[in-house]
């Protein structure tokens, strides 16, 4: 029995799964998929919002805020790259200068410090790359970029690094309530069979939480996704721009970001289109001739053709205009209709889901080994020459490097295999180390990778997948 | 009967012309003598040299071909009988023979690069 | 990483661990034919870094003939090939380093490296030869609409997995591009069990080899289908299918989708043989410049970098339609480099002070296309002694005339030189060029002497 069940390990999950994990609380976190981090959380815009953004009043913008400035201590703790670039909100004439100026207004009352209009002669000094006639913009230095797969499995790691539980593949398919009162539970039973027994349940499953709300008897609203497709370039072109920069909102919408990432690529989107289907992530020709289309106008001189990938994100889009965080039935909790800003708010919504918890009775008690940092990814990355040959006297794996692209050991894989959350498919290597993430896209080190990781797991090579189910990377033996 | 023939000899891959309406075969456009009899072998019982991977004691793959071309129309055969073999593990040498005059086409099956059972390489 | 500290190791203050006059980057045929080169020329302390367990390079997969035809006169497979000039570096006893990956080179030649074994480690050489290879280029270049399902790879990365390790990555394929690699997977993988749907090729003709479309695809009845591309990409997990289309040529936008042409193709697999790109992160990182049409450094006749000391060759300087091509090139930058250490050693023992014995400067012809001549290597010339010049077009062209014009500097700074103005220094008629075919004409040393030092000769089509 656990104390609290979390269904969906994606960056809230993970992060109400950190945040309760400081307690003496059996916790499991039930995943659909192969990996955590697999749905919203992987595929954003990687941007800590300012929050000047959201509506006064909202849970948007209450948490925007709270989660900007608790995000810096967070990743520090986690080991996750986190960089305070500043973000900027471009203006082209009058029109868009009056739009900026409620947003300053706006940015005020929801508590954003230090926001400002910039003029053209400040702004074109900021990004001399910008479009000539740019003639303003709000300046939030606020703004900051994060890694948020990085996050994501941080913070699932760091829960489990202090005991909680993950179950993979683990497709919530029924709910059903036992008992009453004290002595009230939940069973949650998967799609395979499983059955796990919880007292609380946190519903965190982005898109399908609306699912998990009805299966809870509690189902009072719908998620829409919305398609958000990205471009993301080669490190050529990642100092095109030092600041995040956001065109000025129309009628239309918000438009297209152009941002540097935390590892030193340029990311270019989202579009936003809402579809009907949750599972339908693939790129549309039409989405990435829009997002060069108004890159062009914004930025003339960023090289669009130095792409190394284009994918597609899906924001859990709620029917109220908010975040969905509330307790509607006794040991039932939902942090739903997290789309933007939701990211930058996650540390916000977990500290607050977890006050909801304690305020519905279950007793919380600070654990006495709570463990609250944890090794970054990239830790091995940053030793200078001397430090890294005493890893490599140790562990040689450090010294022999796989991914050739981004200069990946075998021991930084090895690592991601074996360090909570465990890497089980192709992609969870690569997106926790790099690897296959560079300019050849695992051209050459996929197969390695492959090998690497059926002889470590001890599977035979043809179980591996790219990233899971059944996306499996070879067919047959040839003979 | 002409046929265009595209030569496979050398990486120029002349195209060769193969006539027989006057009832001897009459070859053209070729520009060695290696293509000419490439061309005439081409009408007669096309053949190809096969490359491919025989499995080593280790799970890798030791990479074979046969030491003369054979039939097209085996290449098949071959493929099948090759995937039935199963090395010792022994050192191997490049131009090893594998298998001896595979699925009686005469030719040798031969490794076409080398592999030690110590090294594992 | 908090506040964009960098993540690059600062190699700034290096302790040099090894010393050798000639270190090679790439253990290849580029690599090994430089170090039996250099070995040839008299050079005895030479290193070759190779990343992998074994030498060969890419050459290690490619267990199809078609190689040593130029070199040996022979026709051989990858692996024998390899084997070949291999036997040359061991019977040299030339020094590798295996699975040792280089992370830097830097313009004092202090070359930076790491194994298991060794750990990271930094060797001073008197001259680099750069022989890292090419790779292909990836999905993500070509920014292909619809889902992201494992079934896609490039056309390399399916030969290792079914040459290397004996695995099919797929049953049903399609491929997309018709460069060699792709041709040679097609029947690799026909032959292996897999079926091969069609090859799309965007372009009006096939980059590939004519022996190849005939003995990879018309030998099995694959179809190769031209001005075609994949529109989108279809499944969730895996492949299930995806969409092709004709495209045309529209003035302005490139190779754009016909519509009405659209046809979905079942598959479990998408091979990319879309181009290969030399893989040069170091040669950037080491502040040499790149010329934009080989994505290689610019070099002159000996195939030296614009830094002193450090040669480039084979793939990574440009590529080659045959490994015979790149193992030739690679002799050259061997010889250069052995001379090279050979002028240093002696202006040493005459007692040159350090840190000024580099050879003495050269003279500077530049070599410039018209782009319809897509490239030249070299891209510079420092001394009139015949010279090969190497050349790709950008098209298909029937009938056309290679013009080679010189503009001579009025200022002739070494005055050796006595040609003035513009003229003319050569022209050849072909019957067809294509891009395909790498094409070579030799500048003769009497031709360089009537071009000045600061001048130009451009390489034109006709």
């Amino acid at each position: 029995m656990f104390d609290v069940a979390i269904i969906g390990a994606g960056v809230i999950g993970g992060m109400i799964a950190r945040e309760l994990s400081v307690y003496e609380l059996k916790i499991c976190m039930l995943e659909a998929e192969n990996d955590v981090g697999r749905g919203s959380s992987s595929a954003n815009s990687a941007i800590v919002h300012a929050g000047f953004d959201a509506k006064p009043g909202t849970l948007k913008a209450r948490f925007n805020v709270e989660g900007s400035g608790m995000m810096e201590r967070v990743c520090a703790d986690l080991g996750v790259k986190y960089k305070k670039n500043g973000s900027i909100v471009v203006g082209f004439g009058e029109e868009d200068r009056k739009t900026l100026e409620e947003l300053l207004e706006r940015g005020r009352r929801n508590g954003v410090r230090e926001l400002y209009i910039a003029e053209k002669e400040e702004l074109h000094a900021m990004e001399p790359g910008l479009a000539e006639d740019a003639d303003c913009a709000l300046v939030a230095p606020t703004g900051a970029i994060v890694c948020p797969y990085e996050l994501t499995f941080a913070a699932v790691g760091n829960a489990m690094d202090n005991g909680a539980e993950l179950l993979l593949n683990f497709e919530a398919e029924k709910i059903e309530e036992t008992g009453s009162g004290k002595d009230a539970y939940y069973t949650v039973e998967a799609k395979d069979g499983r059955k796990i027994e919880a007292r609380n349940i946190v519903n965190s499953a982005g898109l399908y939480s609306d699912a998990i709300a009805e299966m809870a008897g509690c189902g009072t609203f719908k998620i829409t996704p919305r398609r958000g497709e990205y471009m993301l370039l080669d490190k050529t072109s990642g100092n095109a721009c030092s600041c995040t920069i956001f065109r000025t909102p129309t009628k239309m919408g918000k438009g297209i970001l152009i941002s540097p990432t935390v590892d030193g690529n340029l990311l270019l989107g989202p579009t936003s289109v809402n579809i009907d289907d949750k599972e339908d992530f693939s790129v549309t020709a039409e989405g990435l001739d829009r997002i060069i289309a108004q890159v062009r106008r914004e930025m003339p001189k960023v090289n669009t053709g130095s792409v190394i990938t284009s994918f597609c994100g899906l924001r859990a889009v709620g029917d109220t205009g908010d975040f969905i965080i509330n307790n509607p039935k006794r040991g039932f909790f939902n942090a739903a209709a997290i789309e933007s800003p939701g990211l930058t708010s996650s540390p916000a919504i977990a500290r607050y889901v977890a006050e909801l918890i304690r305020d519905s009775g279950l007793e919380m008690k600070k654990k006495d080994n709570y463990i609250a940092t944890r090794r970054a990814y990239h830790w091995f990355r940053e030793l200078d020459k001397e430090e890294r040959n005493k890893v490599i006297a140790k562990e040689p794996e450090y010294g022999h490097v796989i991914c050739r692209c981004e200069n990946i050991t075998e021991g930084e894989i090895l690592n991601a295999i074996r360090q909570n959350p465990r890497a089980t498919d192709i992609d969870g290597v690569k997106m926790r180390t790099r690897a296959q993430m560079g300019r050849c896209q695992g051209g050459f080190c996929g197969p390695h990778i492959v090998k690497m990781m059926a002889e470590f797991m001890g599977v035979p090579i043809l179980s591996l997948t790219k990233k899971g189910k059944g996306s499996f990377m070879n067919i047959q033996k040839t003979k | 009967m002409k046929r265009k023939i595209t030569c496979i000899i050398c990486p120029k891959g002349c195209e060769i012309e193969a006539d027989n309406t006057s009832g001897e075969l009459v070859i053209s456009g070729y520009a060695c003598t290696r293509g000419k009899r490439y061309a005439e072998t081409e009408v007669t019982c096309p053949m190809r040299t096969l490359t491919t991977t025989v499995r080593l004691p280790n799970g890798r793959m030791l990479p074979v071909r046969t030491d003369s071309p054979i039939p097209k129309s085996m290449l098949f055969e071959c493929m099948n009988r090759v995937a039935e073999i199963k090395l010792e593990p022994v050192r191997y040498a490049v131009g090893d023979i594998i298998k001896r005059d595979i699925c009686g086409t005469g030719a040798n099956l031969i490794s076409s690069s080398s592999w030690d059972p110590v090294a594992g390489i | 990483m908090q506040d964009g500290k960098t993540e690059e190791m600062n190699f700034e203050e290096k302790t040099v661990d090894f010393r050798y006059d000639i270190v090679i980057i790439g253990g290849g045929p580029a690599g090994m034919s430089a170090a039996v080169q250099a070995y040839e020329d008299g050079s005895r302390s030479i290193l070759i870094i190779e990343r992998e367990k074994r030498l060969g390079g890419i050459l290690k997969q490619c267990i199809h003939p078609g190689f040593g035809l130029e070199m040996y006169k022979e026709e051989l497979t990858g692996p024998e090939f390899a084997a070949r000039i291999a036997a040359k570096v061991r019977e040299y006893g030339i020094k590798c380093m295996m699975s040792t990956m280089v992370l830097d080179v830097d313009q004092q030649l202090r070359v930076t490296a790491t194994s298991s074994e060794l750990g990271v480690f930094t060797v001073q050489a008197k001259a680099v030869v750069l022989a890292m290879g090419c790779r292909e280029r990836p999905r993500g270049a070509l920014n292909t609409p619809g889902t992201r399902p494992a079934g896609v790879y490039t056309a390399g990365a399916a030969q290792y997995f079914v040459n290397m390790y004996g695995y099919l990555p797929g049953k049903e394929v399609v491929i997309l591009g018709s460069g060699d690699i792709g041709l040679i997977m097609a029947r690799r993988m026909t032959l292996e069990g897999a079926k091969v749907k069609a090859v799309c090729e965007v372009m009006p003709y096939s980059g590939g080899l004519a022996r190849n479309i005939e003995q990879c695809l018309n030998d099995f009845g694959i179809p190769l289908m031209l001005s075609h591309t994949v529109i989108e990409v279809h499944g969730k997990e895996r492949l299930t299918g995806v969409t092709i289309a004709q495209v045309e040529n529209v003035p302005g936008a490139g190779r754009v989708p016909v519509k009405g042409t659209e046809q979905y193709i079942p598959c479990d697999t998408l091979l990319l043989s879309v181009g290969l790109i030399p893989e040069n992160e170091l040669t950037v990182k080491c502040g040499i410049k790149l010329d934009p049409a080989t994505k290689g450094a610019a070099v002159d006749q000996d195939r030296q970098t614009e830094i002193p000391g450090i040669y480039s060759c084979g793939n990574v300087l440009h590529v080659h339609d045959l490994a015979d091509f790149a193992a030739q090139e690679a002799r050259i930058a061997g010889a250069a480099a052995a001379k090279r250490v050979r002028e240093l050693d002696r202006a040493e023992k005459e007692g040159a002070v350090e840190g000024e014995n580099e050879p003495e400067k050269k003279i500077r012809i530049g070599l410039k296309t018209d782009g319809k001549v897509r490239y030249v290597v070299p891209q510079f010339i420092t001394a009139r002694e015949d010279v090969n010049v190497f050349y790709r077009v950008s098209d298909v062209f029937d009938a056309p005339q290679l013009t080679v014009t010189v503009e001579n500097n009025a200022k002739d700074a070494d005055g050796s030189a006595t040609g003035e103005g513009t003229e003319t220094l050569l022209k050849k008629k072909y019957l067809k060029l294509a891009p395909g075919t790498m094409q070579s004409v030799t500048l003769k040393k009497e031709m360089l002497e009537r071009c000045t030092d600061g001048g130009t000769i451009k390489f034109g089509l006709s």
